[in-house]
């Protein structure tokens, strides 16, 4: 096991018991996601210690800052804390609210102008919180975190309080962190399609226990865990581009086992980029069909089913041998049993939408 | 003599007020609420029966005399100094109320972002709890010291009424009254209700002003 970042957190809390143990890996986006009220941002508080639960561990990159005998008060850990509202302190400006955090001297991961940089906030810097747009807040506090040069970065649910169109413009941001940043990130959200976008690990949380754990791609497609029959099943495959078209406007990304063709504004060969595909846009077809306005048919294998009442929700293989890119297909059981469809059956996978994450801003 | 008593004893105020409504605002002890109302007392027992047990605490025989016996005084009654401490027990819950009010105010968030920016809580103290609570600063200094100027029966009991040492305004116009110098005492009392006016419309205007800025 690679993982650095070993927890576990038991304790009362509200109307159920915590007990919340997982590990994450030491690079990338961990997601913890659960409905309201699971205990997630429990979790992560007792993480940066803001919460105290006795009977706790947590270990961080090899440094314990919670066990049996030691609390480390919450000052004294490496993190960046972005809280679900940006919570700048409104007595002092921006530029005064991303330094306040920042160390004087010391190595530094990331520099001042590098953040104003990365997030956009040049042109806030002498303006009072009050007068910046709720996307503006979020930007800020998420450049005041990491200038505090964290060895591990939390975020609860940093964009849920903002607006639909907020939301879709600090994405991009957040998308080019995961590009840019090295330290890893434990992520808390109810919102499956930000998972989708960012995360690499997921935790799946219920009523304060760790239903499961473990790499994005893996747990979408897994047939013993709730979300491949959930409604909006879906997964997340990385890929990369092949090719962009630019007189159609459609680029082609290579996945393990296959290759799709999607519209995107721009794309540059050999830039990684995130696709996802939910399990209601895939059709199944026992031959390839002849012309048709579906860019992306594959052949694929179906590894497993789930049958959920009048549907059964396919898990495939992109390619014949069973190895590729994991794709989910949700069929109605009449069209299952009048194809003849089984595990271990090779089948053409028609995929109706591809969403492909916007590339890294530049 | 009113003014240098009552800036002497707001800035005591703020002294010991602070730490006072910090902890009320922030403790979890059951007890808490014990010393809430012991600080709050002033506010419902007569001035006389304040005074009184000042008079005895600061006496000769009490502890205010043991500690004026240091500076080879035999009392702190009816001294400038026996005067101060009055006003700060009497004003007390004047400050605490609103500073405590503001640090609750604030709720923990601000002070949650300061620790996880590795700010230590001394720090987080000075940088963010107290300038966030400006408003209940400015109210409880403001209501502090007008409270010092205007108060009678504690003074007159703990302070004697001794020309150039004890004699406040509030006392004076006592004095002039009895006298029946009517003139002087209209003078005085006239120049109360302008102060007092003007200190309520000032603290009203500035704390507009300070929301302003804090919003």
């Amino acid at each position: 096991m690679t993982s650095t970042i070993s927890v576990a957190f038991r304790g009362r809390l509200g109307r159920f018991d915590l007990d919340a143990a997982f590990d994450a890996p030491s690079r990338g986006v961990t997601a913890l996601f659960g409905p309201s009220g699971c205990g997630k941002t429990t979790v992560l508080r007792c993480v940066a210690g803001l919460q105290f639960l006795p009977e706790s561990r947590c270990l961080v990159n090899g440094g314990t800052w919670q066990d049996d005998s030691v609390f480390l008060r919450p000052h004294l850990r490496p993190v960046g804390y972005v809280f679900q509202e940006a919570s700048l302190f409104p007595h002092m400006t921006v530029r005064k609210n991303l330094l306040y955090g920042a160390p004087k001297d010391g190595p530094k991961e990331i520099a001042f102008d590098e953040v104003i940089e990365l997030f956009k906030i040049g042109h806030l810097l002498d303006r009072a919180p009050r007068n910046l747009s709720g996307g503006e807040r979020q930007r800020v506090a998420l450049g005041r975190a990491l200038l505090t040069q964290p060895k591990l970065l939390l975020m609860d649910e940093p964009l849920s309080a903002l607006d639909r169109q907020t939301k879709e413009e600090i994405l991009p941001f957040l998308e080019r962190l995961h590009e840019s940043l090295s330290i890893p990130v434990l992520y808390v959200t109810h919102d499956m399609s930000e998972v989708e976008r960012l995360a690499d690990h997921l935790v799946l949380m219920k009523a304060g226990r760790v239903v499961a754990s473990g790499p994005l791609g893996e747990l979408q497609s897994d047939p013993d865990f709730p979300l491949a029959a959930s409604r909006e099943a879906a997964v997340s495959i990385e890929a990369i581009v092949d090719s962009y078209d630019a007189s159609y406007g459609l680029a082609a990304l290579s996945v393990a086992g296959g290759c799709f063709v999607v519209p995107t504004a721009s794309a540059k060969p050999g830039e990684r980029r995130r696709l996802t595909i939910s399990a209601g846009d895939v059709s199944l077809a026992r031959h390839a069909p002849g012309e048709s306005t579906i860019l992306n048919v594959l052949p694929a294998r179906i590894v497993s089913v789930i049958p959920h009442e009048h549907q059964m929700v396919a898990v495939l293989a992109l390619g014949t041998d069973g190895t590729g890119a994991r794709l989910l297909a949700r069929v109605t059981r009449r069209s299952w049993e009048h194809l003849g469809l089984a595990e271990g059956v090779v089948v053409h996978a028609q995929v109706k939408g591809v969403a492909l994450a916007a590339p890294a801003p530049d | 003599m009113t003014v240098e008593l009552a800036t002497t004893a707001t800035i005591i105020l703020l002294i010991i007020g602070t730490p006072i409504a910090w902890w009320l605002a922030r403790s979890k002890a059951a007890w808490k609420e014990m010393v809430g109302a012991i600080v709050a007392l002033p506010l419902v027992l007569p001035p006389t029966v304040l005074g009184f047990y000042l008079l005895v605490t600061l006496g000769p025989s009490g502890p205010g005399g043991a500690l004026a016996s240091l500076w080879g005084a035999r009392t702190l009654a009816f001294t400038f100094e026996g005067l101060v401490i009055g006003s700060v027990v009497y004003s007390m819950p004047f400050v605490v109320q609103p500073v405590r009010n503001a640090f609750e105010a604030m709720g923990e968030r601000p002070l949650e972002v300061a620790a996880t920016l590795r700010a230590s809580p001394w720090k987080t103290f000075w940088t963010v709890a107290v300038p966030l609570a400006r408003p209940g600063f400015l109210t409880g200094a403001v209501l502090g010291f007008a409270h010092c100027v205007g108060e009678f029966g504690i003074v007159l009991m703990v302070g004697g009424n001794i020309p150039n040492e004890t004699k406040v305004l509030s006392v004076a116009i006592y004095d002039y009254v009895e006298t029946m110098q009517w003139r002087e005492a209209n003078i005085l009392a006239a120049g109360m209700v302008v102060f007092a006016f003007s200190v309520v419309l000032a603290m009203t205007t500035l704390e507009k002003r300070t929301a302003r800025i804090g919003e």
